[in-house]
């Protein structure tokens, strides 16, 4: 035995420590940002069950799910649930449609369509809080280009977003300008990076545009279509700035999405408990949205091996 | 600074002559007023450091978060003059307003001790006092040695001084025996009618005198001035639609927003008889008269809109009025004020106030030396020099309103002006109570406003499904 450790030295007793944590080590960063995510999140579900607001702070306690009961009964939540899933749901719809459409139009790569498809980025590099103030000089109703506009077709005195009847329109108009860029420049990528291949043979045997778009076209391009979809529906589940800038939720409670009605619970009304429980739920939907779309993206990339 | 000038300076500061007086002698000389608006000004701050240990926290820094407004350009315009009287360093924040209540909340919620002192309205300290985020400046106030004897705390219009004064009870009385001063009024806005001249000239109208007038002017003003529409008002869906016109016509009618019970609960108080007859004539003028999007509309559009002719009147701030009739803007001169009281059988108005103040930060580490600041900023030197000299308008001491050289430099660029603040002063105070819940029940009332206005409720309906509204969130928080 004598002889053995004689003749090798015994290994480093540093390596062998080092070789234990650096599994920890490897992981540490991604382990901190976890942390750094995770703090205000768990932070934000405990306000939730709190009852808590900043200008009573002798009544802070926890009330467990209170505050999500009181929603249960309250119609000003259920509205900001209807109003939020309208929304998403309508500028998501439209946004995707027109962002299609051009897509297909700006398919072929010719200068013309090139410079097109960069100028009709624009709208993207906007600020949407930016879009939405330019907006609302746009349909102001005494010097408005749009209002103008609109005057010129016989609709006199139309209010835009300030009537209930026509606020959800101008907002998703707004919303429409700004974000169906995204949905265009992400699906024109994926149309020209398909394969030529079938669309080739399609050709050859005098296959109708309609049958080619709705039977190769469509399938191939729908992991972009679901992931551009993925993308715009958490953000405009979560739309803020455009609505606020335009209207702070109103004319009465039309526009009162999510993160509006959070917003002015926290800042105006310093509720947490409230503001918290409303993000909480929030974040609840996103969550089952995206654990939806992530599944059907990965039965389609399985399909498509 | 020759010797006449300096003569005739002191004699001012002495009391011996009045500043339309000084003002005439220095024209005699060949001083114009701005330079003797600046004399006065550095030989007021030598004669006040005469009388009080303004040096004590000579070295000493203090940091500011403000709004942006004329009030803040006509400090930071004299800050120069602080600096030299007390040796103090004063680092400021400037925000726009439309995130700068975000900031102060971010600030004050996170304990945050960079800030010494801050600009506020009187309603936020409604949530800043009992959260334990700003400090009751009576100890500061009351204290000889830390206020200078011509602080003169008296001289702030009783009723603006009082707003900024609650015992923390919701419900309790503004400026009762036991409220903490947790603010410092700096320039307030009561809220009157301001108006086109020419337009009303033009249309052959006249000056409405109480809310049925109103409404009937504002109609006429529409159907007679092409392009115009009648009355301009708040109508975003904010607390900040209640608090102006609405609410001080609404209290001109004797009508409050809560009751306080003797149990002292607190219930709704919108939805009698007479405030939906007084929400239908409002309702009415808003349809007929008012702006076409009037539900967007903050004091800026209401502002600008009279500024640029696109409305013939407003019922609002006074300083919208004040401002616009001057700058670039195309009804600069044009305008005319005159004080309102909505309700015929009233006596006089009773215009809620808008009241900008400083705050002293809970969690400043430098609570003494910032109040020198906020003293000297609030004080009648500075006072007088931003209203001369500067846009700090409305001011909110007496001495300054008595001032001959500020009466004569409003009456004659304001027609109507100081009449209308000397009629709508002895009434004018915060007309809301005082409770935790403000910025929740307001928002609402606005929000159901714009609903009335929409015809998407009744006016008598809204108001009863507001006031349940109300009373079982006022139940909720313990406060109903």
């Amino acid at each position: 035995m004598s002889d053995h450790s004689l003749a090798s030295p015994p290994p480093k007793r540093r390596f062998r420590i080092g070789r234990r944590v650096l599994p920890y080590l490897l992981s540490m960063p991604a382990l901190l940002v976890c942390i750094g995510i995770l703090v205000p999140f768990v932070t934000a579900a405990l306000y939730s069950l709190q009852r808590y607001r900043l200008s009573q702070p002798w009544a802070r306690k926890y009330n467990w799910g209170e505050n999500y009961l009181n929603f249960l009964s309250d119609p000003s939540f259920w509205n900001t649930l209807k109003i939020s899933l309208v929304y998403a749901g309508t500028t998501v719809t439209l946004e995707l449609f027109l962002g299609l459409g051009i897509a297909l139009l700006l398919q072929k790569r010719t200068r013309f369509n090139n410079f097109v498809s960069i100028m009709l980025l624009m709208p993207l590099m906007t600020a949407p809080v930016l879009a939405a103030l330019m907006w609302k000089l746009m349909t102001n109703s005494g010097f408005g280009i749009l209002s103008y506009m609109v005057s010129l077709l016989g609709i006199q005195d139309f209010r835009w977003a300030s009537s209930p009847d026509t606020a959800l329109l101008t907002v998703v108009l707004v919303d429409i300008w700004v974000y169906t860029p995204f949905i265009m420049i992400l699906l024109l990528a994926g149309l020209r990076s398909l394969p030529s291949q079938p669309f080739e043979a399609a050709a050859l045997d005098g296959v109708p545009r309609t049958f080619v778009f709705w039977k190769i076209t469509l399938p191939m391009l729908m992991p972009y279509i679901l992931t551009a979809t993925l993308f715009r529906l958490l953000d405009s589940i979560q739309q803020f700035d455009i609505i606020y800038a335009m209207t702070q939720g109103g004319p009465g409670d039309k526009l009162t999405v999510f993160q509006v009605e959070a917003y002015l619970n926290f800042f105006q009304s310093t509720n947490i408990g409230r503001s918290a429980a409303l993000m909480m739920i929030l974040w609840a939907i996103t969550f089952v949205l995206s654990n939806i779309f992530i599944k059907n993206w990965l039965k389609l990339r399985e399909r498509a091996r | 600074m020759y010797e006449k000038e300096k003569d005739l300076v002191q004699s001012f500061l002495d009391g011996r002559l009045s500043r339309r007086s000084l003002i005439k002698r220095f024209a005699a000389l060949g001083v114009g007023a701005t330079t003797a608006g600046t004399l006065v000004n550095m030989m007021s701050t030598n004669a006040m450091a005469a009388d009080f240990d303004w040096k004590k926290h000579s070295g000493t820094g203090v940091k500011l978060l403000l709004n942006k407004h004329p009030y803040t350009d006509a400090m930071i315009a004299n800050l120069d003059n602080f600096k030299a009287l007390t040796g103090m360093d004063v680092q400021y924040d400037v925000f726009p307003e439309d995130v700068y209540f975000d900031k102060v909340t971010a600030a004050l919620s996170s304990g945050s001790t960079e800030y010494d002192a801050f600009m506020t309205g009187a309603y936020m300290t409604w949530t800043y006092g009992p959260a334990g985020w700003i400090t009751d400046l009576n100890e500061w106030i009351g204290d000889s040695e830390k206020t200078a004897a011509s602080y003169n705390w008296e001289d702030i219009l009783p009723g603006v001084r009082q707003s900024c004064a609650w015992n923390g009870q919701p419900g309790g009385a503004l400026g009762s025996a036991d409220a903490k001063q947790w603010c410092i009024p700096w320039g307030y806005e009561q809220n009157n009618l301001a108006y086109n001249r020419n337009m009303f000239e033009t249309a052959g109208l006249s000056v409405p005198t109480n809310l049925d007038e109103m409404v009937d002017t504002a109609a006429k003003a529409k159907a007679s001035l092409d392009g115009v529409y009648g009355i301009g008002v708040r109508g975003s869906r904010s607390w900040a639609s209640i608090h102006p016109g609405f609410l001080s016509a609404y209290a001109n009618y004797g009508q409050k927003d809560l009751n306080v019970g003797a149990d002292g609960k607190l219930s709704a108080a919108m939805n009698t008889d007479v405030s939906k007859e007084m929400h239908a004539k409002w309702v009415k003028m808003i349809q007929d008269s008012g702006a076409p999007d009037w539900s967007t509309h903050t004091w800026y559009q209401v502002g600008t809109d009279l500024g640029a002719g696109a409305s013939a009147m407003i019922y609002d701030a006074d300083i919208l009025g004040y401002f616009m009739n001057g700058g670039d803007n195309k009804e600069a001169g044009n305008l005319a004020y005159a004080p309102f009281a909505a309700n015929p059988e009233a006596s006089a108005p009773t215009p809620n106030i808008w009241i900008w103040s400083l705050a002293m930060s809970e969690f400043s580490k430098k609570k003494d030396a910032a109040w020198y600041f906020m003293q000297w900023a609030s004080g009648p030197e500075h006072g007088l020099f931003g209203a001369t000299q500067m846009d700090f308008v409305n001011p909110v001491r007496q001495s300054v309103w008595d001032d001959m050289g500020f009466r004569d430099r409003l009456d004659k660029s304001y027609p109507g002006y100081v009449d209308m603040h000397d009629v709508s002063a002895p009434g004018a105070k915060i007309q809301f109570t005082a409770q935790p819940l403000f910025f929740d029940l307001t928002t609402e009332w606005a929000a159901t406003l714009q609903k009335m206005v929409a015809n998407e409720v009744p006016v008598d309906e809204g108001l009863d499904q507001l006031a349940d509204s109300v009373n079982r969130q006022l139940k909720e928080a313990d406060l109903g």
